[in-house]
């Protein structure tokens, strides 16, 4: 395998967009408390694996198609701060739905990020057929598709990997395993340890990774890439991460998760772990990281006046375009 | 010219789509070397080989999402459910995915594709290969939905729905496949959607129709003639876009509609023809409107007795227009 170590200055980008993911997140909760956004779904507890998963892409050049969860990937990607927000607010300026879809259901054309829709795994098959094209047309870009370990019940994800199987389609399928789906605990879900387990049944590489450690996330990604590129076929990723909040702003988790293990969640939080480590390995200063914290906030405080400023969209939006061709 | 059939309006839409454009590639069910259970692909293989032409995994989820795919990828796929009664598997990413796509990311990922089926009864293919499902695709927005009645329009109406940029759902007449023949011009091209077409012009009543139901329906009209009956035909070819202002204005000069189809009657297509004429053409109507279709039952059973007596044909539509020209 060829060196995939990250440089100092790659790992203090990759703790900057963490840092960013989180900071925005965590203000998304306080606007839906405040009343001011009508729902919020989280990516806390996935950031790292999702960095780690963005990094290994050539980002802006491969082609994402991610879930709800996926901040710090769309970040990552390139789409703006506010832009997120803007989507939180319903507000025209909205570049994933023009504030049609509800937020979290991300979609930025610039940086190659597809719609994410709300029945789960449908992204799956089209993943596949973003990478079938990719394949025909003789295109270098690797798709990376994202899904929940829950949502890996569906028959979209299944009948997408036989795809991926049979075609060598050049594809990641990261599945984020925060073990719950809503409150179904994943021992309800399958009958096996680890959604990679799958991946012989469709004849793709399957891998599990820590998704909690970024540099293991890192190096299993960036090698499932690589591999996609080079027309090895694709890696079904399984990255074990945490589910750091209820499932969205609509849920009470305390019904169906012991306070013991809520509890144990903050020993599980992926980013002061990565903090300390990279501040261990040098690659960060205590000063470099409170910058780059306190840059994060000033971005996420900027973004937030921005959006909450920015007008709605005008009421002829909620009746078109529905077709290509009708547009204004 | 001599007369050709439906099924060669399609093989020769497809073939021409794809020597015109390289971006047109299809997917589908042993479309391959098989070239399909009807042969609608018959000779692409060879022609365009396996990059062009997929044979896919028996999953018409992802015959479709695949397709969703390929489309918001530089590609324009036309893909095969093999058979219409199959297609309920890939309704979610038919209605909720390429139809809406693009109206939720606000115009800016059109899904130029289409979704070929055969469909509808009379083969002796009983619950399960003769269902008429359009009604349940025409209520979706974003989505086109075309029947072709003819060969020239099977071809026409194809071409048209491979160089649209958003889903269409084209669905053939199966039964009329070989049965339906007829000219189809050297240099057929596209023939645009929303224009529904006065097959049979006439005076006394107006029936409206399409695929297999427009072929009886001329049956009936013939016969109707013997009687002195003049019966204009209408096919909409396109029931979403609806050409409404074509069938209001044949509705207008005749008086007097019958509406076929064969699907079930309750809630079928033919239910919102009889709303949109009875809000926008009260006044022109000498009769009541009269609807012949399916019974509500689940599908057309394959007992040849039970099938017969299932489905509406020109009996049926013979026996609706005496009834409205008693009126
Ligand atoms: C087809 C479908 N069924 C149900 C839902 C409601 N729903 C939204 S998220 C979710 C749980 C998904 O869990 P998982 O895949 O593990 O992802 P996670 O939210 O844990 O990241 C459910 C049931 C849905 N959105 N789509
Ligand atoms: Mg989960």
């Amino acid at each position: 395998m060829s060196d995939t170590t990250p440089s100092a200055e790659m790992l203090a980008d990759m703790y900057a967009l963490a840092v960013r993911a989180r900071k925005l997140d965590e203000r998304c909760w306080i606007l839906h408390r405040q009343g001011k956004i009508g729902f919020h779904i989280s990516g806390m507890g996935h950031e790292a694996a999702q960095v780690a998963v963005t990094f290994a892409m050539r980002r802006g050049h491969d082609l994402l198609h991610p879930y709800y969860r996926d901040l710090a990937m769309v970040l990552g990607c390139g789409m703006p701060m506010a832009d997120v927000l803007l989507g939180s607010f319903g507000r025209a300026g909205d570049p994933s739905s023009g504030g049609r879809q509800m937020p979290n259901h991300y979609c930025y054309k610039p940086g190659n990020v597809f719609s994410v829709s709300s029945p789960v795994g449908t992204q799956l098959p089209q993943a596949a057929g973003l990478a079938l094209a990719e394949q025909l047309r003789g295109g270098d870009r690797v798709v990376v598709t994202c899904i929940g370990e829950g949502s890996t019940s569906e028959g979209d994800f299944h009948e997408a990997l036989i795809w991926a199987g049979v075609r060598k389609l050049p594809m990641v399928v990261v599945v984020e395993n925060n073990e719950y789906a809503i409150s179904v605990p994943m021992k309800l879900q399958m009958a096996i340890e680890r959604v990679s387990d799958r991946a012989g049944g469709y004849g793709v590489r399957g891998v599990s990774v820590d998704g909690l450690d970024l540099l293991a996330s890192y190096q299993a990604a960036r090698e499932a890439v690589d591999l996609a590129r080079s027309g090895g076929g694709t890696t079904l990723l399984e990255v074990r991460v945490a589910r750091l909040t209820p499932h969205s702003s609509d849920d009470n988790d305390s019904v169906y998760r012991p306070a013991a293990e809520k509890a144990a969640l903050k020993l599980k939080d992926p980013l002061p772990k990565l903090r300390a480590q990279l501040i261990a390995m040098g690659a960060l200063s205590e000063v470099a990281a409170r910058e780059i914290e306190e840059r994060a906030l000033s971005e996420v405080d900027a973004a937030h006046r921005q959006a909450e400023a920015a007008p709605y969209p005008p009421e002829a939006w909620a009746l078109g375009p529905v077709f290509a061709g009708e547009e204004a | 010219m001599a007369d050709k059939t439906l099924i060669e309006g399609i093989r020769e839409a497809l073939d021409e789509e794809m020597a015109r454009d390289e971006r047109v590639i299809v997917i589908g069910t042993d479309i391959g070397v098989r070239g399909g259970v009807f042969l609608a692909t018959q000779g692409l293989y060879a022609k365009y080989g396996p990059n062009r032409i997929l044979d896919a995994p028996l999953a018409e989820s992802s015959i479709v999402g695949v397709g969703i795919g390929a489309a918001m990828n530089g590609l324009r796929p036309v893909c095969e459910i093999q058979f219409a009664d199959f297609i309920h598997p890939a309704y979610n990413q038919i209605a909720n995915e390429a139809a809406r796509m693009f109206y939720r990311t606000g115009g800016q990922y059109p899904v130029p594709m289409v979704i070929r089926a055969p469909y509808g009864g009379g083969v002796g293919g009983g619950l399960y290969h003769s269902q008429s499902i359009e009604a349940t695709f025409a209520h979706v927005p974003g989505l086109k939905v075309v029947i072709p009645a003819t060969p020239a329009d099977a071809k026409g109406l194809l071409k048209t729905a491979i160089r649209d940029n958003n889903p269409t759902l084209f669905l053939e007449p199966k039964k009329g496949y070989r049965m339906i023949r007829g000219p189809i011009p050297e240099d057929q091209g596209c023939v645009p959607f929303g224009e529904a077409r006065v097959s049979r012009p006439g005076r006394d009543l107006t029936v409206l129709a399409y695929g297999m139901m427009h072929f009886y329906a001329l049956q009936a009209a013939e016969s109707a003639a013997k009687e002195g009956l003049d019966v204009e035909v209408v096919d909409l070819r396109t029931l979403n876009p609806l050409d409404s202002a074509g069938v209001l204005a044949s509705v207008r000069r005749t008086g007097k509609a019958l509406i076929a189809y064969e699907d079930n009657k309750f809630v079928g297509y033919g239910a919102e023809l009889a709303a949109q004429i009875a809000e926008d053409a009260f006044t022109a109507l000498d009769a009541p409107l009269l609807r012949v279709a399916a019974p509500d039952a689940p599908a057309a059973p394959y007992s040849h007795p039970l099938q017969d007596a299932f489905l509406p044909g020109p009996r049926a539509i013979l026996d609706g227009i005496r009834t409205l020209a008693r009126y």
